[in-house]
């Protein structure tokens, strides 16, 4: 029997009524004030607590300053109606973790299994709701993935109020390994592949494997000829193993006749591998493509890293979790980096759709679990990214968010981290690793639970119906940050381990596998690993993919060190075999062997497959609108656009000044526009900083996706070029998220992206050091009525770029600074709108037609040479890169940041909207100190053009004639209203 | 460097450990870095260093109360030993995560000398954490703020909104232990205005000591604006500055407040 005690706090003022109930109020719920009480709910089995102890607690767990609490009583207040938002069973549950911890401390007894604290939120509503609307508040406050729910009215409530509830987690799970006849009909095979094994108890499939026909063939195949019926252990584990999101299956696949060995090597490979050859010994390379994260020199001490990923799917359907699950994991792409690099910036990128619409759209039939709004997608996506860095410590001044409607079903979340580490510790390369031949198997930090099964499997597929609700991990950023600070800190220095990889998408059962690639061979014992719960099945331990744990390659002799090390620091350590030198990987559980596959099957048995293209881009005529009158409130309509406006309430929610390295941050100036490009220090005794950019052009695909590369690998160069960092100095990381990647005319595009990132990066020279695509963004459900609705995001490229700045003090940022400044524009302006910012607010979001900007890139870089020459010569006030929305909304962003005006004339003789809005590439408009004009010039020569200087209130753009004259008051207006209240 | 050595607290998701030792290094003070479980575990001593601080993080990841759960684990754990230190001639400082945890530990305001919790850090009027920078104006003269005519440096916190009584604001006031307050860039009061005060702190309160001054304890962070080119307007005042041909600094004022700990060990 259980004893079950709940405390409930509130404060006595709440700091935060009022936001809270004007954030409900402005969804559109009329509600009237309300109110949040914090619950703890203790369970304990084997003692009970008094009532004093309890009250004890209740004061360890509140401010009595502020705040007050009952102990197993319901908290009295006026209100309608008591909401009640829980975890369910299983689902992480951070603040319930703290909590026993203190009450573990306070008492000096150790909980003991089955033993927890739950927390949960109760809202008290008061307002007079209709059943719909409650339903409505009810779906903004919980989501029924991870969430339970409970409603009482005052009257339900009474004096006894809300009900004690304990989730616990029961599981009965077969605790075997079953064997999975893969001699079949093919449709049965299909039906294994996309739905799942057949569960033996349940009777229910186990979710998608992802498996096509042919790959389940291979597996049959290799079985047949060892003798063999495969367990549900080896097809699970393959599965993840071979998963688009691990393999990278269309990126490596043959494509047509002339990429016989695929786009990955042949473009993206290949151009680094030139770009490193023609560079010689001037080389930033250190470690490309092979390991968690890209590396490159930042001196002659210390490298840097960096990494994106995308955590699509599960942000769909959890976006809070999604998110903040994919920061933490990309965290550890940087602590698995080589022996481990310290996590210094983190970076996002949210595409999504407009928050001002509501798309009513269903997985299932008969309106039937629908999709988040937009609004709630964007807010959870949000939150999730800032509880992830800010917990972790780690700033984050660099992101972008993207509207567009059809990321509606399926939103992107990218999210990156740059990590530093010395290059060579006791003569050890820091960026190298190798598991040896009996180095123990250590497994650290969180536990393993059903969280995340199929989290690789499923994000390899369109997200339909069957869409698996285990797929959902909630992060707990404390505990990644315990497991972080004594790699990076301590045991990494004192040569503990041999090598170390992170646990993501297919759990240990890919973190093992591929670190027994490098001594060729692995023993694990599933039993050892250890469980939040009892009653898991051995496939679900062995690709769980809960989060925040390491794998670890560790010596014998250095295992007694490690594990005193890792007690000291409050971070569980579990050996769970034994690296070999077999070439198998060998797993079992309970002393049964429930896996045992060729290492070489499992890494290189996936059978080969050719793609074909076809090319199917309609030709479009060039839209012709008609121009404005007043183009003075087109500037305006433009500063307003949702792509284009400040997104600054999201800056100013993530941490950007941790670890003491702010230099450019998210925004700039006195007047607060947000930049391209941000440096940060990441070494404190060095004068050099770390430049991040990214660029995306989504708009640009349809209609040309080389050039929609070509345009994203410039702006993203563009940006660091800007406040400074030399070209040599710049990689560039991709990420590819495309849609419906079956259809050969999506694969044509991808194609032609490939070729431009080939093309782009050769051409400036800077080389791809890590990348990561994700191939099928496609929402497939149903329309209020029942019909089939697909919606594909539009083929996104998302193109990072990282570059050492050689000295920050000389570092430009994007204001005007002084009034008399000259105002330049660097490189030239051709009409140039397809798919431009002004084409999709003028004509609409399908126009897909147009000329997509295009450069030579040998004149570019020429450019960008001498531009930095410039700027680290100190004759440069301010610089900032042309991009969405063109010269015009430069210019006013530039004006915005100085809160200055400027009187400018343009060159050309177009038409001035198209001159003023073309998104021609290669662009920089800069400010300089009038001394400086002379050598300036002789710098830039003739690619910067005198447009102007700042002066006045306003910005006054002329050409033959005056074309608009708007008070910068008013253009910083309209920048900061969509967002405003956010 | 002064013989003197100062301890930086970590562990449990405190974070700004290493930018804490940098800056102090700097000011010309050396430091370790003491993970509380070596402390607990007797591995370390409080009663070798001079200067304890708490620096800035995110322990337990705020979750009961931001700083609370540290603050417990301290308590339940390492009183004595904390209390012995204080009555030593040695100083406390707590700066974000750090300040909330002295509030809950009653380090501050320590009336009398009794160490129970007399303000809160509640969340910020917004709900949400806020990263910004903020000026502030020393409004007390003692050994921390010394020389100092202004600190211009980020805040980063979720739950930095001071509050208390009205008896307590009153003896914070007559006692002078207001170390510094938000004002505006003219360092005019910011009178609760948002973003000026960025949290909605009563009495725009930034930092307060205890009674006897030898524990400080702010919200905003002024080791990370410890360079010229930490602070977020630099590139502006650098260009004026060449204009008028001033000498550009390389390291910030915030400085001084680091330099003055060095010099009361001194």
């Amino acid at each position: 029997m259980a004893y079950v005690h709940r405390i409930e706090i509130r404060y006595k003022a709440d700091p935060r009524l009022k936001v809270r109930t004007d954030r409900i109020r402005s969804l559109g719920i009329p509600i009237e004030e309300l109110h949040l009480v914090d619950i703890y709910t203790i369970s304990t089995v084997s003692k009970d607590f008094t009532q004093d102890e309890l009250r004890e607690i209740g004061l360890q767990l509140s401010n009595p300053v502020v705040q007050k609490f009952t102990v197993d009583e319901a908290t009295q207040a006026y209100f309608d109606t008591a909401i009640e938002v829980g975890f369910l069973p299983g689902v992480t549950d951070n603040v319930g973790t703290t909590a026993r911890q203190t009450i573990e401390d306070f008492t000096n007894r150790k909980f003991e299994p089955g033993e927890a604290v739950y927390t949960s939120h109760l809202y008290f509503v008061c307002g007079k709701l209709t059943p719909d609307v409650l339903n409505t508040l009810t779906s903004t406050l919980a989501n029924p993935l991870v969430n339970r729910v409970h409603v009482k009215t005052r009257q339900e409530y009474g004096t006894s109020g809300m009900d004690r509830v304990v989730p616990f987690v029961e599981l009965h799970e077969l605790p075997t390994a079953e064997p999975v006849d893969l001699s079949l009909e093919e449709q049965e095979l299909i039906q294994i592949g996309k739905e799942g094994i057949l569960d033996p108890v349940t009777g229910q499939r186990r979710g998608p494997l992802a498996l096509d026909l042919a790959q389940l063939h291979a597996i049959r195949d290799y079985f047949k000829a060892i003798g063999r019926i495969p367990t549900d252990v080896e097809i699970e584990s393959l599965a993840q193993t071979w998963s688009e999101h691990c393999k990278h299956t269309i990126f490596a696949s043959a494509m047509d006749e002339d990429v016989p060995k695929g786009l990955y090597k042949t473009f993206i490979q290949a151009a680094t591998n030139k770009i490193r050859a023609e560079k010689g010994d001037k080389d930033i390379c250190l470690s490309v493509f092979s390991d968690n994260s890209g590396g490159i020199i930042f001196d002659d001490e210390y490298l840097v890293t960096h990494k994106v990923e995308t955590h699509n799917s599960p942000s769909a359907l959890d976006p809070f979790g999604g998110a903040l699950t994919g920061i933490v994991g990309v965290n550890r792409d940087t602590i698995g980096f080589g022996l481990g690099a310290k996590p210094c910036i983190n970076i996002y990128g949210f595409c999504v759709g407009d928050p001002d619409t509501n798309p009513v759209l269903f997985r299932g039939k008969d309106q039937s679990n629908p999709i988040l709004t937009p609004r709630r997608i964007l807010d959870g996506v949000v939150a999730g990214v800032g509880v992830g860095g800010n917990c972790s410590g780690i700033p984050t001044p660099q992101g972008f968010v993207w509207f567009d409607d059809r990321y509606c079903g399926k939103p992107l979340v990218f999210a990156g981290t740059v990590g530093v580490m010395p290059r060579k510790n006791a003569d050890r390369n820091l960026y190298e690793k190798q598991a040896r031949p009996g180095d123990r198997i250590v497994v650290i930090g969180g536990r393993v639970g059903k969280d995340g099964i199929h989290g690789a499997t499923f994000s390899s597929e369109a997200l339909d119906p069957a869409s698996p609700v285990t797929a959902v991990q909630i992060g707990d950023p404390i505990t990644q940050k315990k497991v972080s600070d004594v790699i990076v800190k301590e045991a990494r220095d004192k040569g503990l381990y041999t090598s170390i990889t992170d646990n993501g998408a297919g759990g240990i059962s890919c973190s093992v596998a591929e670190m027994a690639k490098e001594c060729n061979g692995c023993h694990v014992v599933l039993d050892k690993v250890p469980l939040k719960y009892p009653g898991m099945a051995p496939w679900e331990i062995w690709i769980s993919e809960s989060q925040e744990r390491m794998t670890l390659a560790v010596p014998p002799e250095k295992i007694d060190e490690l594990m005193d090390l890792l007690g000291r620091r409050e971070v569980e350590g579990t050996v769970i075999g034994t690296f070999t030198d077999t070439g198998r990987c060998v797993v079992e559980f309970n002393g049964t062997t429930v896996m045992d596959i060729e290492l070489s099957f499992l890494h290189d048995g996936l059978p080969v497959k050719h793609l074909k293209t076809s090319s199917s881009s309609p030709e479009a005529s060039e839209p012709v609108p008609g121009c404005p009158e007043n183009l003075g409130d087109t500037l305006k309509t433009m500063l307003h656009r949702k792509n284009i406006c400040s997104k600054e309430f999201i800056s100013i929610q993530y941490d950007h000044t941790v670890q003491g390295g702010h230099v450019l941050g998210p925004v700039q100036g006195i007047g607060r526009v947000q930049g391209v490009a941000t440096l940060t220090k990441v070494v404190a005794s060095s004068k050099k900083g770390v430049g991040l950019s990214q660029s995306l052009f989504p708009s640009y695909s349809e209609i040309d996706s080389y050039r929609m590369a070509i345009a994203c690998i410039d702006t993203a160069i563009r940006g660091l070029i800007a406040i400074g960092v030399p070209l040599e100095s710049i990689a560039i990381l991709d990420n590819f998220c495309w849609c419906s990647s079956d259809e050969p005319e999506r694969l044509d595009q991808l194609k032609a992206a490939v070729r431009g990132c080939y093309d782009g990066a050769t051409g400036f020279m800077t080389p791809f050091i890590s990348g990561k695509d994700s191939m099928f963004n496609d929402f497939s459900g149903f329309d209020a009525d029942n019909n089939r609705v697909r919606v594909s995001v539009p083929p996104t490229l998302l193109i990072s770029s990282i570059g050492v700045h050689p000295d920050v003090t000389k570092a430009v940022s994007l204001d005007a600074k002084i009034e008399g400044d000259l105002v330049y524009l660097i490189g030239e302006t051709r009409e140039e709108l397809g798919g431009s910012e002004y084409f999709v607010q003028i004509c609409g979001a399908n126009s897909a037609a147009g000329t997509v900007p295009h450069i030579e890139i040998p004149a570019v870089k020429a450019r960008y040479e001498k531009l930095t020459h410039a700027i680290l010569h100190d004759l440069v006030a301010s610089a900032f890169p042309v991009t969405h929305g063109g010269l015009a909304v430069a210019l006013a962003k530039v004006a915005i940041a100085g809160r200055l005006g400027m009187d400018i004339t343009i060159p050309g003789d177009g038409r001035s909207d198209l001159l003023l809005f073309s998104e021609t590439l290669g662009r920089f408009v800069v400010t300089i100190a009038p001394d400086n004009k002379r050598p300036f010039e002789r710098t830039m020569g003739p690619d910067a053009v005198l447009i102007g200087r700042v002066s006045g209130k306003n910005l006054q753009i002329s050409g033959k004639k005056q074309i608009l004259s708007v008070p910068v008051s008013e253009l910083e207006a309209a920048y900061k209203k969509p967002f405003g209240g956010y | 460097m002064i013989p003197d050595k100062a301890l930086i607290m970590s562990g449990y998701g405190i974070n700004s450990e290493m930018e804490t030792q940098e800056v102090l290094a700097r000011a010309g003070m050396d430091s370790d870095i003491v993970h509380i479980n070596d402390l607990i575990d007797k591995k370390q001593r409080l009663s070798d260093y001079r200067l304890l601080v708490f620096p800035g993080g995110f322990s337990y990841g705020d979750d009961t109360g931001a700083g609370n759960a540290f603050a417990n684990r301290v308590r339940n754990n390492l009183w004595d030993d904390l209390t012995e230190f204080l009555n030593g001639d040695n100083l406390v400082l707590g700066i974000c995560n750090g300040f909330q945890i002295l509030a809950n530990l009653g380090l501050v305001p320590a009336f009398n000398k009794q160490f129970k919790r007399d303000i809160a850090l509640m969340p910020n009027h917004k709900g949400v954490l806020e990263c910004r920078y903020v000026t502030l104006k020393p409004t007390a003269d003692n050994i921390w703020t010394k020389g100092i005519d202004k600190i211009v440096c980020p805040v980063s916190h979720g739950e930095g909104n001071f509050s208390c009584s009205k008896e307590t604001l009153a003896k914070l006031q007559s006692k002078k232990m207001i170390a510094f307050t938000y004002c505006k860039d003219d360092m005019k009061s910011a009178n609760g205005e948002y973003p000026f005060n960025p949290n909605g702190s009563t009495a725009d309160i930034a930092g307060i000591t205890s009674e006897n001054g030898k524990v400080l304890a702010m919200m905003p962070h002024p080791e990370r604006a410890m360079d010229f080119v930490n602070l977020y307007d630099w590139t502006l005042q650098k260009e004026k500055m060449k204009r008028q041909g001033i000498k550009v600094p390389t390291e910030s004022l915030n400085m001084k407040l680091f330099r003055n700990i060095v010099n009361y060990f001194s």
